[in-house]
C-alpha cells in the first residue's frame, strides 16, 4: 500500500534578503520584504513528489500554519507536485508569538487527522534557525524520527534513512509512521513549471482555524529584544604571502 | 538551580564540545550533574567526572542505548528528570544534542531554546536568528529551562580538577521498537577535529577541484590544523559533507582562520567569523570575506603560492 506523506512548509523571508533589525528591537522587518518556501521545507516538498513518482508515496499532503500570505507558499508545494494543502489559519497578532512549541502542537494533529504515514519538514527553518518542530512533532506523537535525512529508501514496511551527522553519516531504519527532516543534500528541488504553477490553483487548499486544533497559543518564550549583532570591523590587505605570514606571526597565531 | 548536562561521547571519549555546555552550566548555578549514556561506557564516566565543575555523574550504561537514538536516551531523560528534578537540562548544540533535546521538551511539555551563545541570567539566553544576522535574548517561562548551547561561545571547562561521585541513572522501563541503529560511516582524520582545532584553514569553491584540497591537507598538517570548506565546495562535491563551515554546517571560532578561494556568503561568515584572526585569499576584492578578514590578499590563490611548500615552511 502506498503511504500517505504530510510535508510542512513554513514561509520565511527569503534567503537572499538581507534582514534589518526593526530600531525598537521588537524584531526584524518583514513588512515588503521578499518571502518564501524555507528552502529546507522545499527540500522536504521535492523529496515527497519523487516518493511519489517512484511510487513508494500515493498522496501528498502539503501543510502551513500562519497568515493569508502562507497560501502563496502552499501553491508552490502544490505546483511542485503536491496533490492538496491544508491552510492552519494564524492571526497576525497570535503568529507573532507562535514557536516551534505551537506548530509542533498543530502538526501533530493534522498528522492524526489526516493519518499520514510520515511527516516530511525541513531540519530548520532559516528565520528562527531552531531546527525543534521535526523532533517535537515526533515526540508528541510517539513516532520515531530521522533527522538531518541525506537519503531515505523505503526497506519492506521500515524507511531506511541516512543521516548527516557531525562526523560523518549514519545509517537508521525507522518503523511507519515517522517524522522525516529534510538536510540539504537530499536533493535539489525543482522549479515549478508555468502550467504547474497554472494546474496548482486549481487544487484544492483547504482553510482550517488554528482554534479548531485545540492548541493554547499563549507564549512560552518572551522576546525581550532582537538586536543586531557586533560588528567585526575589516582589517588590512597585505600585498604578499610573506607579509601576511609575518602578521600571522606578530599576532601569535602560527 | 540545577543543571543536566547530556554528555556527547563515542562510549570512549568525551567529545570536547561537551567541556564546553559545562562551563555554560556552570554560569547558572554550582550544581553540575552529568549524564553519560551509552554502550560500555564507563571510561566516559570516569573523564567526566574529573571535569572542573562538574559535581555529579549519572552513568546508564546499557546495550539498549546503542546508537544513541533519541526515542530511547529520551526515555532515560525523563526518568532521571522525574528523580531528579533539574531545572536546567543542557547539551551541546551538536548533531546529537539538536537532535535529541527538543524531543526531550516535547515529553515535558516544555519550549527548547537551540543554539545559545550566551546566558544573561538563568531563565535569560541570548542566541543567533537569520543566520547570525541578530542576536534574539528570550527570556524561558517554562519551569524546566532546556537548552542547547553553542560551544564557541563558552570555554572548555578544565579536564582536570574535579571530583565527581558517579552514581547509576535510573533504570528504563520498556524498549524502543520503532527505531534501529543500522550503520555509521565516520570520516577518519588524523587532524584535530573542525570544532575544536586552533588553526582551521578553508577552502571554497575557489579551489577548483577536490584534488587541489591535498594541498590544504599538507598545509593543515604542518601547522596541525583542522581543514573545513564552504557550502559551495561540498555542493561541488569536493569534499565531503563533514567538512562544511557555516550556519547548516559546523560553527567554529578558532585562534586563526584561513580562507582560502571563499566568497563568504552570509551562511558560511555565520559559521566562522567568531574566529580571532581572520585571514583570506581571494581574487574578487568585493568578496564579503574581506568585510571580516584581518588580513587579506586579493590574487588567485594557485598564483600566489600561499599554500606551497615554501610557504609552509616559513609557517612552521
Amino acid at each position: 500500500m502506498s503511504m500517505r506523506v504530510l510535508v510542512a512548509c513554513k514561509r520565511v523571508i527569503d534567503y537572499a534578503v538581507k534582514v534589518r533589525v526593526k530600531p525598537d528591537k521588537s524584531g526584524v522587518v518583514t513588512e515588503g520584504v521578499k518571502h518564501s518556501m524555507n528552502p529546507f521545507d522545499e527540500i522536504a516538498v521535492e523529496e515527497a513528489v519523487r516518493m511519489k513518482e517512484s511510487k513508494v508515496a500515493g498522496e501528498l499532503i502539503a501543510v502551513s500554519c500562519g497568515p493569508k500570505q502562507c497560501q502563496e507558499t502552499l501553491r508552490t508545494a502544490l505546483a511542485m507536485g503536491i496533490d492538496r494543502a491544508i491552510h492552519v489559519e494564524v492571526s497576525d497578532a497570535d503568529y507573532a508569538n507562535m514557536q516551534p512549541f505551537h506548530v509542533s502542537k498543530i502538526l501533530a494533529k493534522v498528522a492524526q487527522e489526516e493519518k499520514a504515514d510520515i511527516l516530511l519538514l525541513g531540519k530548520q527553518a532559516i528565520d528562527d534557525d531552531c531546527n525543534q518542530t521535526g523532533q517535537m512533532t515526533a515526540a508528541l506523537l510517539d513516532w520515531p524520527q530521522a533527522t538531518f535525512a541525506s537519503a531515505i529508501l523505503k526497506e519492506g514496511s521500515d524507511m531506511l534513512v541516512t543521516r548527516e551527522v557531525d562526523g560523518g553519516l549514519e545509517r537508521i531504519k525507522v518503523k511507519v509512521p515517522a517524522v522525516i527532516t529534510a538536510d540539504l543534500r537530499l536533493n535539489e528541488p525543482r522549479y515549478a513549471t508555468l502550467p504547474n504553477i497554472m494546474k496548482a490553483k486549481k487544487k484544492p487548499l483547504a482553510k482550517k482555524p488554528v482554534s479548531d486544533f485545540g492548541v493554547d497559543l499563549s507564549p512560552r518564550h518572551q522576546v525581550l529584544s532582537v538586536e543586531e549583532p557586533p560588528v567585526r570591523k575589516a582589517g588590512h590587505k597585505v600585498e604578499t604571502v610573506e607579509e601576511l605570514v609575518g602578521k600571522l606571526k606578530e599576532a601569535g597565531v602560527v | 538551580q540545577s543543571t543536566l548536562v547530556v554528555a556527547e561521547h563515542d562510549n570512549a571519549k568525551l567529545q570536547p564540545s561537551t567541556l564546553h555546555t559545562i562551563t555554560a552550566a556552570s554560569k547558572i548555578g554550582s550544581d553540575v550533574t552529568c549524564l553519560v549514556v551509552g554502550t560500555q561506557c564507563a571510561k566516559v564516566a570516569e573523564e567526566v567526572a574529573k571535569v572542573n565543575g562538574v559535581t555529579k555523574v549519572l552513568l546508564a550504561d546499557n546495550d539498549a542505548f546503542k546508537g544513541f537514538l533519541p526515542e530511547t536516551l529520551t526515555s532515560l531523560i525523563l526518568e532521571t528528570q522525574k528523580k531528579h528534578n533539574f531545572t536546567h537540562i543542557f547539551a551541546s548544540a551538536t548533531a546529537f544534542g539538536k537532535n535529541l533535546l527538543p524531543r526531550v521538551a516535547a515529553k515535558l511539555d516544555m519550549a527548547p531554546v537551540s543554539d545559545a551563545i550566551g546566558i544573561k541570567d538563568p531563565e535569560t539566553f541570548l542566541r543567533a536568528i537569520y543566520a547570525g544576522n541578530a542576536y534574539q535574548t528570550v527570556k524561558v517561562t517554562d519551569a524546566v529551562k532546556i537548552v542547547t548551547i553553542r560551544g564557541t561561545a563558552f570555554d572548555a571547562a578544565a579536564t582536570e580538577g574535579g571530583s565527581a561521585a558517579t552514581e547509576e541513572a535510573p533504570a528504563v522501563t520498556g524498549s524502543n521498537n520503532i527505531s534501529e541503529w543500522v550503520s555509521q560511516e565516520m570520516v577518519k582524520s588524523d587532524r584535530p577535529e573542525l570544532t575544536g582545532a586552533k588553526v582551521v584553514i578553508s577552502g571554497g569553491r575557489g579551489m577548483k577541484s577536490g584534488e587541489n584540497f591535498n594541498m590544504l591537507y599538507d598545509l593543515a598538517d604542518r601547522l596541525n590544523a583542522a581543514v573545513g570548506a564552504s557550502r559551495a565546495a561540498v555542493d561541488a562535491g569536493f569534499v565531503s559533507n563533514d567538512m562544511q563551515v557555516g550556519q547548516t554546517g559546523k560553527i567554529v571560532a578558532p585562534d586563526l582562520y584561513i580562507a582560502i578561494g571563499i566568497s563568504g556568503a552570509i551562511q558560511h561568515l555565520a559559521g566562522m567569523k567568531d574566529s580571532k584572526v581572520i585571514a583570506a585569499i581571494n581574487k574578487d576584492p568585493e568578496a564579503p570575506i574581506f568585510q571580516v578578514a584581518d588580513y587579506g590578499i586579493v590574487a588567485d590563490l594557485f598564483k600566489v603560492h600561499f599554500i606551497s611548500s615554501q610557504t609552509c615552511q616559513q609557517l612552521t
